[in-house]
């Protein structure tokens, strides 16, 4: 089983008598919700959904009907088959499902339509509470460009780098030459670092503007209009620092401290820790400063993510994106918070005021553990013969799964997040060495040896690390 | 390894290079080109689009 330790914080609230930790209904806006995910979110979700009083319903695919997320909702409805287009995909499907169980509210978890303003709209125009930021927020932090635009005009920094999308390669190595090489390129309206790459020449810009253009399609964009793209200056030896924001329902933005993504292969995210290693106390009051702009700007409401890339030798940063959504690496602020942040978006959704105060203590880091072989990360799925999770004071699995289920190749390879919690940041390795040695996975290929493996890398164990950790690590092999 | 034939790049009879690409595949969100291992002509085509493999399916023959 997994467990889920929050713990309540002691000082939230402004006299009116609320604590995070308390059950807590929203009964008189919405008393059920349904989780438009799966895995180990949706499940995750439930848990707080069901701690407030309130009921849970899931949908799910013909592949998740075996997952512990849909036993454990209390209502579950079946989409239809596993390809995500006609299931987690499928606006009306959803839509459908929701008024078929009665459900008063939607939360959308991460990735599928988390970030899709049409759903959003679809969700509140059927008379539903949405649990996330306004449609129109999502819209204008979904396009890359457009989102790097307005953080610009709000004196936010951010790289040299399109203002325009770019529609061809010829444009594409036009704006190269201008901006300089290497660049990074990527689909304005895409996601999960999917389809993103870097050019150091006009040679490998064909490439990667390619591979761009693929994902751009994928992602979805006018019939015929040709790929909207984004280059940008790609800054060697960064690290990837992002700030939890919560936007209050009474407007006011705020700052929740921040998380250090830098361990990533294939520009996706493996490990997170918060605080950051790699970052001044004077830096990261002003990345804090510059998030809460940033929120304030779109009129932000709820839990999201600015994204920035910070130049740790320099100790300057620029924006990259903002995921207007809840985080997959969401516990890592939880832990050191003590906040519930899926409570906060159900209560910030239900109209509820209140301030939140936090006094952040200790050091967290989060492992996802994938259905991938540890040396090249390539998808492992398959049937879980053994599901051993760790245990124990300061350890907090997130998983999706239990022995006897099997990892189809439908969804993407997150299987678990492993969590740890400690004093300082040795106390947490410490813990993390413990807690990734207990895991038991056996069936699918799977990365805890590769976790293994970065708890022994100096780098890593130091906090002098960036983003080129991981393909470092591979190199020296 | 389980994947979806996402898309079929060449077409039997092409002449291909060593490293071509030939199709690509897709698991768990990801792309996974599979190259040519040796320059000649694709002479079958084992795949379509949207087909489930496995591994050591075979996808193309190249004489």
């Amino acid at each position: 089983m997994a467990t889920l330790q929050i713990r309540p914080s002691g000082s939230v609230g402004n006299g009116r008598g609320v604590r995070a930790g308390d059950p807590h209904k929203v009964g008189c806006v919405f008393d059920s919700v349904l989780v438009a995910n799966r895995g180990e979110i949706a499940r995750r979700i439930i848990r707080t959904v069901r701690r407030m009083g309130l009921r849970a319903i899931v949908v799910h695919s013909e592949a998740d009907a075996e997952l512990p997320f849909v036993a454990e909702a209390d209502e579950a409805v079946l989409l239809g088959p596993a390809s995500p287009a006609q299931s987690y995909l499928d606006v009306s499907k959803v839509i459908d499902a929701a008024r078929a169980a009665g459900a008063q509210a939607v939360h959308p978890g991460y990735g599928f339509l988390a970030e899709n303003a049409a759903f959003a709209r679809a969700v509140v125009d059927a008379g539903l509470v949405w649990i996330g930021p306004d449609p129109d927020a999502i819209e204008r932090m979904g396009d890359k460009i457009n989102a790097r635009n307005l953080m610009e005009e709000a004196g936010v920094p951010v790289a040299a780098g399109t203002r325009e999308p770019v529609t061809d390669l010829a444009g594409a190595v036009r704006a190269a030459e201008k901006i300089g090489y290497p660049v990074m390129v990527k689909a304005a309206g895409g996601g999960g670092g999917i389809g993103m790459g870097v050019a150091h020449d006009e040679d490998s810009l064909a490439k990667a503007f390619e591979q761009a253009s693929r994902a751009a399609a994928r992602f979805g964009g006018a019939e015929g209009a040709g790929p909207a793209i984004l280059l940008e200056r790609y800054i060697e030896r960064a690290r990837h620092v992002e700030v939890q924001i919560l936007g209050l329902a009474d407007g006011t933005v705020i700052a929740l401290g921040e998380r250090d993504c830098s361990v990533q292969r294939r520009h996706q995210k493996v490990v997170e820790e918060s605080p950051s290693p790699g970052i001044t106390p004077e830096l990261r009051a002003r990345m804090l400063a510059a998030a809460v702009r940033a929120g304030e700007t779109v009129g932000y409401r709820g839990a999201g993510t600015v994204e920035c890339l910070v130049d740790a030798d320099a100790q300057d940063f620029v924006f990259l994106e903002m995921n207007t959504r809840l985080q997959v690496e969401h516990p890592v602020t939880e832990l050191v918070t003590g906040l519930d942040l899926v409570e906060h978006q159900i209560r910030i959704a239900a109209g509820e005021v209140y301030a939140v105060e936090t006094r952040p203590s200790g050091h967290a880091i989060e492992f996802r553990v994938y259905a991938e072989d540890p040396k090249r990360f390539f998808p492992g799925p398959g049937k879980i013969d053994v599901w051993e999770e760790p245990s124990g004071e300061g350890v907090r699995v997130d998983s999706g799964y239990v022995a006897g289920n099997t990892v189809t190749p439908f969804y993407d390879p997150l299987m678990a997040k492993l969590c740890v919690h400690g004093a300082t940041r040795e106390e947490a390795l410490g813990l993390a060495r413990t807690a990734v040695a207990a895991f038991r996975v056996e069936g699918p290929k799977n990365n805890l040896p590769f976790c293994a493996e970065l708890l022994d890398n100096p780098e890593f164990m130091t906090g002098d690390y960036d983003t080129g950790l991981v393909s470092k690590m591979r190199q020296a092999r | 390894m389980v994947a979806n034939v996402w898309k079929v790049v060449v077409s039997e009879g092409d002449a291909v290079d060593e490293g071509d690409t030939l199709v690509i595949l897709e698991s768990m969100k990801m792309e996974i080109p599979v190259l040519a291992e040796d320059s000649g002509v694709v002479a079958q085509l084992k795949v379509a689009e949207g087909d489930v493999i496995q591994e050591g399916d075979l996808i193309a023959v190249i004489e």
